[in-house]
Parts: C-alpha cells; structure tokens; sequence
C-alpha cells in the first residue's frame, strides 16, 4: 500500500468522534446547526452549554437517535449505525433518567453492557463475565455486586453504570453531568479513571454546566449554542469572551460571522 | 356452603372436583393462563404498562368478536384490535393536543364500546356475559387448544427475549445505543400483551383481566429485588391464585373470574403488610442487615 495513503488512514482511525457540519432539527424546529467537531483517541472533552443549548441533541446523534438532516458523523471511522453495531459508544446516562427501584443488582447492571457483544438470547459466556468483573473492579464495586442498584449512594450508582460502559470495552463514552450528586470518594476515583481512560485511547465527552470540573477534567473543550461555538484546548478555548458567548451573550447570526470549528483545525 | 366445608377432607376437597372432565379443564387451562399473565405482569408494572394494559384488554373486545363471526382464530383478532388500538393511541397523541391518559382512556372505552354493540348485533353464539366475566367452567375443547398454543408461544418469547424485554423497561436509551432495535420490542411486548389479554379472557373475562395483568407483578416486586425470581413468584402466585380460584369457585358456587381475581388481591394485601423487606409491617432492624 501507498505509505501516504496508509498514515492518513492510520491518522483517520484516531479520530474518534467526527462531526461535519451537522444540522438537527425536530419537525421543522432547529436544535443544531452546522455542529462540526474532531475529536481524536485519548482525550477528555467537555461539552458545555445552557440548557436547550444543544448538547443533548449532539448526543443523541452521536448515538445514532436522531438523524441529521445534514451533515455527516463518523465514530471511528465508521458510521454511527455501525459504531452501535461494534459496541463503540457507550452512554452514562444522569441519575435522575434511571428507575432505581428496579429490581437488578449491580452486576445485572453492568452485565447489560455485554449484551450488544452476546448472542440474541443474552446467555453470558465466561469472557463476558471476567469482563463484568474486571470492570466492577476498576470502578471498586467488586464487593457490592450482589446489592440491587436502589440500595446504592449517589456516587456508586454513578460508578455502576461507569462499569457497564467499562464492561461494553466503548471507545466513546457520552456521560451526563457525571459530577452530579457524587461524593468526594467517588469523584477521585472518576478522575483517575477518566485518566486511565484516556491513556488507553478511549476518547470521553463530558456534557456538563459545571464550568469548575471542566477545567479540572477536561483536556478539551466545546462550547455549544445551538453550534459550535468554539472548541480545542481547554486553556485557549475558555476565555472568558467564549464563555459569554455561550451563557448568555447575544447568540451567533448563523450566516455572518459564524465561528466554525474549521477556524480551530489549524491550531 | 360451611356444612359441606365441615363434613369433607381437605383431600376430597381438592380430588372430588377433578372427577368431572370440565373441571378438569378449567383448572388446566386457568393455571396456565395464570402463569403466563402473571410472568407478563412483571414487564407491564415495571415498565409502567398497567394503564396500557387496561386499555388493550379491553380493545381486544371487537377483535374477538370479530374473530368468532368470520371463523378465524380469537388471537389474530385480539392480536389486529390489540396493537392497532396502541398505534391509534401514539397517533392522536401525537397530532393532537391531548394529555396521553386522556388518549388511553378515550380509545379503549371507545374499542370496548365497538365490541359490546358488535355483539348484540352480530347474531353468533357469542355469549356477551362469557367474553366479559369468563367462563372458565364452560371452556369449549377449540378454545382450550387456542389458548394452550397462545399461552406456550407468549411463555417461550418471554422467556427467550426476557433479557433484552427487561434491559427495554429498565433503560431503553442503552439498549438503543448498543443497537438493540427498541421499536421491535415495543412492539413484541405488545404482541404478547393481546395475546395475554385474550387469553385471560377465557378465565376471568375482560373486565378483570387487567388484574391478572398487574397484580401478580405487583405482589412480586414487593418481595425480591432479583428479577429472575420476581417473574418465577409473579408466574407461581398467579397459577396458583388461579387454581385456588376455580376451586372456591366450584365449591361456593361464585363467579369465577371473581374469585380468582379475589385471591389474588389477597396474596397482594398479605405482600403488602408481611414482605420481608418492603411490607409495611417489617421488621426495619432486618432491612438495615440486609
């Protein structure tokens, strides 16, 4: 094979999440406009913006629930139908969308992260579960995987479903304001894991309106009004300029002046 | 009726009714109509399904009329009147301005209206006090095999599909993103939620079916927190319930519908004040060990 040809595709399959230019709207109403995002393996992202700002339609698209009326989304290279079909994003969903009364332990929990990977009747093989055990491990929740979930804190509640992600082996984690409600034990053991993760390529989005844990976390990030605002590094990207123009600030004409995320590719 | 308690063994009590071929054959099929509402029950109050239970129980009325007036099986009517009355229930929901609740009740009281006329135009056999209050007592051998084929296949998918039926209830956006197909379950769950209902038909009619559709998942969520074990005590209570039923009935000379439904509810009630963890009589030092 051609050797260019072979690093930009080498260069390609980095990236995990690729977003161009893509426009969502419900029946008429535009939720997001010319959303366009490169996000390669290895970094912790904060997705930031008001509520109704956009940033749960960008999940969603990313995970394949609406479809854009515009605009193209690669994750890994692939497209999101296929990214689903790999087990490529995992989604953590907030403590309030769950049903904590529900009657599944913790390990039932995060079994439902191999279910993708299993055959159509769910039998779980013994790789799925070392893989269930190696992920209650890392999020400590070995000893606890015989509790039903309602029976857990806050924090570990949050850390289950960080472990069913962990046991899906997503190389794209969507998590929802994972800081929320959790204790100071469990917010340490986030943060190395977030580490750990990105040292192993794995790429997080983290949707949020804490501005503080995104400066502490995030490596990168993305201000979203409707569009991208502006993205990159966390340090060049959160100016206090950007920042009123997310919260706040007199929303972008969508046809003149418009901050395209092509403005940060040559950074 | 306390006479004839007094002057008979338990033993008699429970064989002297099996002598006769149709009890035989109500409590037969009552059992297994029971078990498969009672596993069904589990998916509908956990997903929050009770109110949509009611509304296809009763929606599956004109299809079973329907049925019997064109000669075809009483599913394949249920099963048409059953899932169309929740396609028409997402669609006005979703072209008007009407709160949900209001769709249900509106739609189903609207099929069930449909069925009774139906009824007492279409001349047949049909009797309307049969199809409302079950007659479980005077099942015919054609409906006891249709009930028996309805009864396995729901059982088998049910059992088959539980993992990815439950993973549905419980977080429908996961399983959509792992790309489990959420539409086909939906819709599978509905399947099986006409077919129940026009099973329970045969035993405790359409007016209580519903009960056989909620109270047996009920009284299981209140005493396990593993879901495995609540569909085994919601399948086993709900048999269970069902022979007692027919039974009391038999001997009392009671509506049956009635009495099994009655039992039921007492199961609940005893869940209600006793279950170990989640009854309100509990012993709150044995929640803390546990």
């Amino acid at each position: 094979m051609n050797p260019i040809v072979k690093t930009q595709i080498q260069e390609k399959a980095l990236l995990r999440i690729q977003a161009d230019q893509v426009c969502v709207d419900y029946n008429g109403m535009v939720a997001l406009y010319d959303a366009s995002l490169n996000l390669k393996s290895g970094s912790i992202c904060g997705l930031v913006g008001m509520n109704g700002a956009g940033k749960s339609t960008f999940f969603k698209a990313l995970m394949g629930f609406v479809r854009p009326s515009r605009g193209k989304i690669r994750i890994n290279g692939v497209s999101v139908t296929n990214a689903q079909k790999q087990q490529y994003v995992a989604y953590v969903p907030q403590n309030e969308g769950i049903d904590y009364s529900f009657p599944v332990s913790v390990w039932d929990v995060v079994m439902m992260g191999r279910y993708g990977s299993m055959n159509i009747f769910r039998i779980p093989r013994e790789s799925d579960r070392r893989a269930v055990i190696h992920a209650l491990e890392r999020v400590d929740l070995l000893n606890l995987r015989g509790r039903p979930i309602g029976a857990l804190s806050g924090g570990q509640r949050k850390r289950a479903f960080l472990a069913r992600a962990i046991a899906q082996r997503a190389s794209v984690l969507l998590l929802d304001e994972p800081f929320s409600g959790v204790d100071v034990p469990t917010e340490k053991l986030m943060a190395e894991l977030f580490l750990q993760f990105r040292q192993e390529g794995r790429t997080i989005l983290i949707s949020t309106h804490d501005l503080n844990h995104v400066r502490d976390f995030c490596d990168f990030v993305v201000l979203i009004n409707k569009t991208v605002l502006a993205y990159g590094e966390t340090t060049e990207v959160f100016t206090s300029e950007n920042l009123n123009k997310t919260f706040g600030g007199i929303p972008p004409n969508p046809l003149a002046g418009r901050t395209s995320a092509k403005d940060f590719q040559n950074e | 009726m306390s006479e004839l308690f007094i002057s008979m063994t338990p033993v008699s009590w429970l064989v002297d009714p099996l002598t006769h071929e149709f009890m035989r054959r109500a409590l037969m099929v009552s059992a297994l109509v029971g078990g498969v509402c009672g596993l069904l029950s589990c998916f509908m109050t956990l997903k929050g399904w009770a109110l949509m239970g009611d509304a296809v129980s009763h929606a599956v009325m004109p299809g079973v009329v329907v049925a019997y007036a064109l000669g075809v099986p009483f599913s394949l009517g249920a099963f048409v009147f059953g899932v169309g009355s929740v396609a028409l229930i997402g669609f006005i929901n979703q072209k008007s301005r009407i709160k949900e609740d209001t769709v249900i009740g509106l739609v189903f009281t609207g099929f069930f209206a449909l069925g009774i006329v139906l009824v007492s135009k279409i001349k047949s056999n049909i009797d309307l006090m049969h199809i409302l209050f079950g007659s479980p007592l005077g099942i015919s051998s054609s409906d006891v095999n249709q009930t028996l084929v309805i009864s396995f296949f729901v059982i088998l998918g049910l059992l088959l599909f539980r993992r990815d039926l439950m993973l549905y209830c419980f977080d429908a956006t996961h399983a959509r993103s792992i790309g489990i197909n959420t539409g086909i379950l939906h819709y599978l769950l509905l399947t099986f939620l006409s077919l129940s209902a026009v099973a329970g038909l045969q035993t405790v009619g359409i007016i209580l079916v519903v009960s056989m559709l909620i109270t047996p998942g009920a009284t299981a969520y209140l005493l396990t927190d593993n879901f495995d074990r609540m569909t085994l005590l919601a399948f086993l209570s709900s048999s269970f319930s069902s022979i007692v039923g027919v039974y009391i009935s038999y001997w009392s000379d009671i509506e049956t519908g009635g009495s099994i439904v009655l039992v039921q509810t007492f199961l609940f009630l005893i869940a209600f004040l006793f279950a170990p963890k989640y009854g309100i009589l509990k012993n709150s030092s044995f929640v803390n060990t546990n």
